[in-house]
């Protein structure tokens, strides 16, 4: 089963083509800095309209996170986080952590972790996090 | 709005709770009003304002032959009947209408005339939130729980806490659909959903429904029930994306809402005799407690386990704060949308003909979320006509 996948609209099309080139791609108002997500044409803080395209670190924090032991059709039949993480600019997001057990154990709160980027088909890589290296 | 102005003249549940296999979604609603509307001595033809989530108010008015002049479809989850009244309550004070008939039905377990839950692959949800598994609630409404666990150190003990309480209340409701002693054991032993929440933590999946009928106080004394009249009101809502919480720590809707009613209830917390916090996880009661204002932050986990909110137990009185008498979502019933339930057991409570009465209650506070901390809305009761 194909797993579900996100359809871009135009003010999140720079999102995900990003992430298809492997950049994860935040924006930021031009006029009080705020960085945000989810995408949109305009700063949520400040209502500006001037808001800038930028390249973030990819660099992130494990905020909080539940292991699902009934995983959804397409997400197979294992256990696997639902998680969301701080990035170093400021916005939190949904993600699921990879490349390490999925358990209580390896999964602890505030661990550094790293953006990677899983292709599921030719128009969407998701954003995913594994344990910071180093 | 203004205090006492408008007042719960009609209030009933369906006349079966649990699995109505033979009942759809909109059937529901309607045995719902036409019990709600037998309490109140009135006949549709009297009703001249509707309000309902789930199902659209021309469905319910055309229903049941209703011919409004108000008519409110906010639909913002669970607590969209906290909302209504709310909303019901500034409508009768401006003359859009006099008698408001407020109804929920679903067919949660039966899925009778139910629809799906589908997300478009476009929203907001469906591309930043389903592509990582979440399903149903208790993939999503638990995401922030871990946070405030580490903030405050509150405990997977904690939480089975907040059911086993809640399960004491339960045992004392007949129509209750878990009524069983559990321990804290029990619920950590249960099966596990989504670390760290386990079946016993998580609400009751069943089918029913409840109405309210609210007119203003003048007439309520007309009416042949005690009239339960309306302190305060609140409401508020946050996001779509549970993962955009302002704050994991705490719900900004429940402290806009809670602090809204407060205010406009013009009432001090130790006024309080009676509470209900929806509860569709274990959670809930606990960031409720603290973000109406009853527990500081991090303290509620501390408050139930030390029996403030519980029935008496072993020859021991009850704690002062009685929480979700009824049994809660946890362990009464959850439809899916579980706020009715919830104004049901102040009403009763107000009333004075509860199963678990909190003796001489006269002020509830009855407070619901909406969505996965999505949406907020708060009622303050009283049964005396002026305070």
């Amino acid at each position: 089963m194909p797993r579900i996948l996100p359809e871009p609209t135009p003010e999140t099309r720079h999102f995900w083509e990003g992430c298809k080139a492997g950049e994860l791609r935040l924006q930021r108002c031009t006029d009080c800095k705020e960085s945000y997500f989810p995408p949109r044409a305009f700063c949520p803080k400040c209502g500006c309209r001037e808001v800038e395209v930028y390249a973030a670190s990819g660099k992130a924090r494990l905020y909080s996170y539940v292991i699902n032991h009934r995983p959804r059709p397409d997400m197979g039949t294992e256990p696997h986080s639902i998680a969301v993480v701080e990035l170093a600019e400021g916005p939190r997001m949904m993600t699921n952590i990879v490349g390490c057990p999925q358990t209580p154990e390896a999964l602890v709160l505030d661990m550094d972790v790293q953006v990677v980027f899983q292709k599921e088909s030719e128009e969407i890589s998701l954003p995913m996090f594994e344990p910071a290296k180093g | 709005m203004k205090q006492n102005s408008v007042a719960v003249v009609g209030a009933a549940e369906t006349t079966k709770m649990g699995k109505i296999p033979d009942v759809s979604v909109i059937g529901l609603h309607a045995d719902a009003a036409l019990n709600a509307m037998a309490d109140a001595g009135l006949k549709p033809s009297d009703i001249d304002g509707v309000a309902t989530a789930g199902i659209s108010p021309v469905e319910l008015a055309h229903y049941l032959g209703i011919k409004p002049t108000y008519a409110d479809g906010t639909a913002v989850g669970g607590c969209s009947f906290m909302l209504h009244v709310r909303h019901a309550a500034a409508a009768i004070n401006e003359g859009l209408c006099k008698t408001v008939l407020i109804t929920h039905g679903e067919s949660g377990r039966s899925r009778v005339g139910a629809s799906g839950f589908a997300r478009s692959p476009s929203s907001l949800m469906g591309q930043f939130e389903l592509p990582y598994g979440v399903t149903t609630p208790p993939t999503m409404f638990t995401i922030p729980v871990l946070r405030y666990m580490k903030t405050y150190g509150v405990t997977e003990e904690d939480l089975a806490t907040v059911a086993v309480v809640q399960r004491e209340w339960a045992a004392r409701n007949p129509r209750a659909s878990f009524k069983d002693p559990i321990t804290v054991d029990d619920v950590l032993n249960s099966p596990m959903i989504a670390w760290p929440y386990r079946m016993l933590m998580c609400c009751l999946v069943t089918d029913g429904g409840g109405a309210l009928i609210l007119t203003s106080a003048d007439r309520a004394k007309d009416f042949p029930q005690k009239p339960v009249y309306i302190l305060g009101t609140g409401e508020s809502v946050e996001t779509p994306l549970v993962s955009q919480m302002y704050d994991f720590n705490s719900s900004t809707a429940f402290r806009i809402s809670g602090k809204k009613a407060f205010d406009e209830a013009g009432i001090k917390h130790s006024d309080v005799d009676h509470l209900m916090i929806y509860d569709a996880f274990a959670h809930l009661p606990l960031y409720g407690l603290e973000d109406l204002g009853f527990c500081k932050p991090g303290e509620a986990k501390d408050f139930i386990r030390e029996r403030n909110t519980a029935p008496p137990k072993d020859g021991k009185p009850g704690g002062k704060l009685p929480l979700n008498t009824n049994g809660g979502g946890l362990s009464y019933m959850h439809s899916g949308m579980y706020g009715m339930y919830a104004l049901q057991e102040s009403v009763r409570q107000m009333r004075g003909i509860a199963p678990a009465q909190v003796e001489g209650a006269k002020i509830s506070v009855c407070h619901g979320v909406g969505g996965m901390f999505a949406a907020s809305g708060t009622v303050i009761f009283s049964n005396e006509a002026k305070l």
